[in-house]
């Protein structure tokens, strides 16, 4: 789960990472009424989820208040990368002396936390990791010692000698490991950590994206989610215990599995079409689930047709066709329905499905994927 | 022979009288795997489809003799499941659930290799040696022994892709399903390895997806260290970057872990990539003929 700067700031500086002075507005009143406050030049930074913000438009610096309100008046309510711009944070702006790259995140490859520091800061870190590697100090920490004070300072050693800044840095890596570690998060990244021409550290942008599997123990980051944004169809799904990612194709996609449903995506590309969504309806593949399952796509109006690719496995395919048989007789189906059932007991399962009106019965992936880039052609 | 189980493979299951534990108990018995014991705290003295049920790991190995566990406790227990076997000596712990947090997996991979134990899974379907013996929840019936060894971090596509093999006459050696999270306890090389060693298998079906770098890394592996062929299937073509794909470990991030970026590392190094799970059947037929 993503956060927004202003909320992973707040974050931050609970954890001792001091950030620049700035509030949240909503208006471009409001920005001019923080930018009077502050008494400084600002810099007017639209939050939204998306990467790359920066490189859009969506940060904009202004010397004064009536700047700031026009600049702000640029940002908020425009669309940044395809996301509406509801907030800006205005923060003072700062004169930077240098710029750094802090991020704490999962070393899958190795399964261990890694604490990453660059002296190559503000610009995007995988572009650094491509160009330049050198530039880039990894520390995995030992999962049961965590990670040491002596550890934080070779890293904040490896950015800069000077020895007022080196402790300072120090602290703040090991706020942002704390962070990491105490709120269960995949990445936790300051990009960039600024020294500025007096000499003092501010964590000008902050990054949080929190692990889904862990939130059920942090009830506190729930109220951090921005409903709003969200997909409502994904919303629902998500209440439904179903997998549902929207996308931008025509073919309703509802599979058994996420390796499984991937595959037909790709399939359902492969021969020409466009998945409208991946869905995974989850282990059981009950009448109820396929049922909810079929709401949700139908929900999607991009949708012209439906595939469904049920593998059953330890339910059988004749209880699979029967919680299927179920679930559309309860609905209006006026769009194309391409069903394919395999695994333990297909044959028992397609001869009940072979009597429901509106039903095309394919017998392997690739006739479904096929099947329905024809019906949609039609 | 198979890798990780075969017929001598005495099975605990922790979390056996739940609902999950129970069902597919009886459903590995059918199956004829010799599950030896059950474990759940404050409920030893009972019997699960006529096996005994421990309130310690300890107790069923020293009692039942179990050298192998499946856990099917629910994800925020699983974690400590995974320790208890460890520390009881467990040598083999096949972990189902979903939702474990990543951190926590990071301690429990680190424990388990400290005490000389191997972990499969979390979030996997387990691991079938067919006609010997299945420790997981795949459905037995589609499989059929025989010299493929197949290793996954899927579930149904893995199921798919058994189905249409044993359709086709090709059985399986051994399937490993290694789970779809980030932080897993063995990886596609861990699982590789084995199979290279094992006289049963002939050819190998690696069956990737997004997310991670563990197919570049098996991709390196199987052109460096393998004589055995290896075909693979890729899923996640279509998937958008950011988005989780249904696993936790799904996930293209920061332009790493795309289908296009493994399937160009596969074709690199030679390695046949299958447009679909039914092509699979193909490239093992043709790689097999090569091979005589």
């Amino acid at each position: 789960m993503k956060i927004y700067e202003f909320q992973a700031h707040k974050i931050f500086s609970k954890m001792g990472i001091p950030s620049p002075r700035g509030e949240v507005a909503k208006t471009a009143e409001e920005v001019k009424q923080i930018a009077e406050k502050l008494g400084r030049p600002v810099a007017v930074k639209a939050q939204v989820l998306v990467g790359g913000r920066g490189k859009a438009g969506g940060i904009k610096l202004a010397p004064n208040p009536e700047e700031a309100y026009r600049v702000a008046e640029k940002i908020l309510n425009f669309k940044l990368k395809g996301v509406l711009v509801k907030r800006v944070l205005v923060q003072e702006a700062l004169s930077i002396k240098k710029e750094y790259y802090l991020g704490v995140t999962i070393d899958r490859a190795k399964k261990r936390v890694v604490v990453m520091v660059s002296p190559s800061g503000g610009i995007d870190i995988e572009e650094v990791a491509k160009i330049s590697p050198e530039k880039i100090f990894k520390l995995r920490i030992d999962p049961l010692l965590g990670f040491k004070s002596y550890e934080a300072n070779e890293l904040a050693l490896a950015l800069n000698k000077d020895k007022n800044l080196v402790k300072g840095i120090a602290n703040i890596l090991f706020g942002l490991y704390r962070t990491f570690d105490e709120m269960d998060c995949s990445l936790a990244e300051i990009n960039p950590l600024v020294v500025t021409e007096e000499g003092s550290l501010f964590a000008l942008d902050a990054k949080i994206i929190f692990d889904d599997n862990a939130l059920w123990r942090h009830p506190e980051i729930n109220d951090l989610r921005d409903l709003d944004v969200e997909d409502p169809l994904e919303l629902r799904a998500k209440e439904a215990r179903i997998s549902y990612v929207r996308l931008e194709g025509n073919i309703g996609c509802i599979v058994n599995g996420a390796g499984l449903a991937m595959a037909t995506m790709d399939l359902v590309k492969h021969y020409g079409a466009e998945p409208a969504n991946f869905l995974d309806v989850g282990g059981g593949a009950s009448s109820e689930q396929v049922g909810k399952a079929l709401d949700i796509v139908l929900s999607d109006k991009n949708v012209k047709a439906v595939l469904v690719n049920i593998f059953g496995g330890i339910t059988r395919c004749d209880i699979v066709a029967d919680g299927l048989i179920q679930a559309l007789s309860k609905r209006e189906m006026n769009l194309p329905l391409i069903i394919r059932l395999t695994g333990t007991n297909e044959e028992e399962g397609r001869k009940r499905l072979k009597n429901v009106k509106g039903l095309f019965l394919a017998a392997t992936m690739d006739e479904a994927a096929k099947k329905v880039m024809e019906v949609v052609k039609r | 022979m198979s890798i990780l189980v075969d017929k001598n493979t005495h099975v605990l299951v922790q979390g056996i009288t739940g609902r999950e534990g129970s069902f597919h108990t009886q459903q590995m018995l059918e199956y004829g795997t010799k599950v030896v014991a059950g474990v759940t705290p404050g409920k030893g003295g009972e019997k699960v489809e006529g096996v005994p049920v421990y309130n310690t790991v300890k107790e069923a190995v020293r009692d039942a003799g179990a050298n192998t566990s499946i856990i099917y406790v629910p994800a925020r227990f699983a974690t400590e499941a995974i320790y208890e076997a460890a520390d009881a000596g467990i040598k083999l712990i096949v972990c189902i659930a979903e939702g474990i947090p990543t951190l926590d997996m990071v301690k429990a991979c680190y424990y388990v290799k400290l005490k000389g134990s191997r972990l499969i899974g979390p979030n996997c379907a387990g691991v079938i040696s067919p006609g010997k013996t299945k420790i997981g929840i795949m459905p037995g019936s589609i499989h059929k022994e025989g010299n493929l060894g197949i290793v996954s971090r899927s579930g149904t596509l893995t199921y798919e892709v058994v189905y249409n093999l044993t359709k086709n006459n090709f059985g399986q050696s051994t399937s490993v399903s290694i789970g779809g999270d980030p932080i897993i306890g063995c990886h596609f090389i861990d699982i590789l390895e084995l199979f290279e060693e094992d006289s049963e298998t002939k050819a190998i079906v690696l069956i990737g997806e997004i997310g991670g770098t563990d197919e570049e890394e098996a991709a390196k592996f199987i052109s460096s260290k393998m004589k055995k062929p290896v075909v693979a299937l890729i899923a996640g073509k279509t998937a958008p970057p950011g988005k989780r794909m249904g696993h936790a470990g799904a996930i293209i991030s920061g332009g790493t872990g795309t289908a296009e970026e493994k399937i160009k590392t596969f074709q690199k190094f030679s390695i046949p990539v299958a447009e679909s799970p039914l092509q699979i059947v193909d490239l093992v037929s043709s790689v097999l003929d090569e091979r005589g």
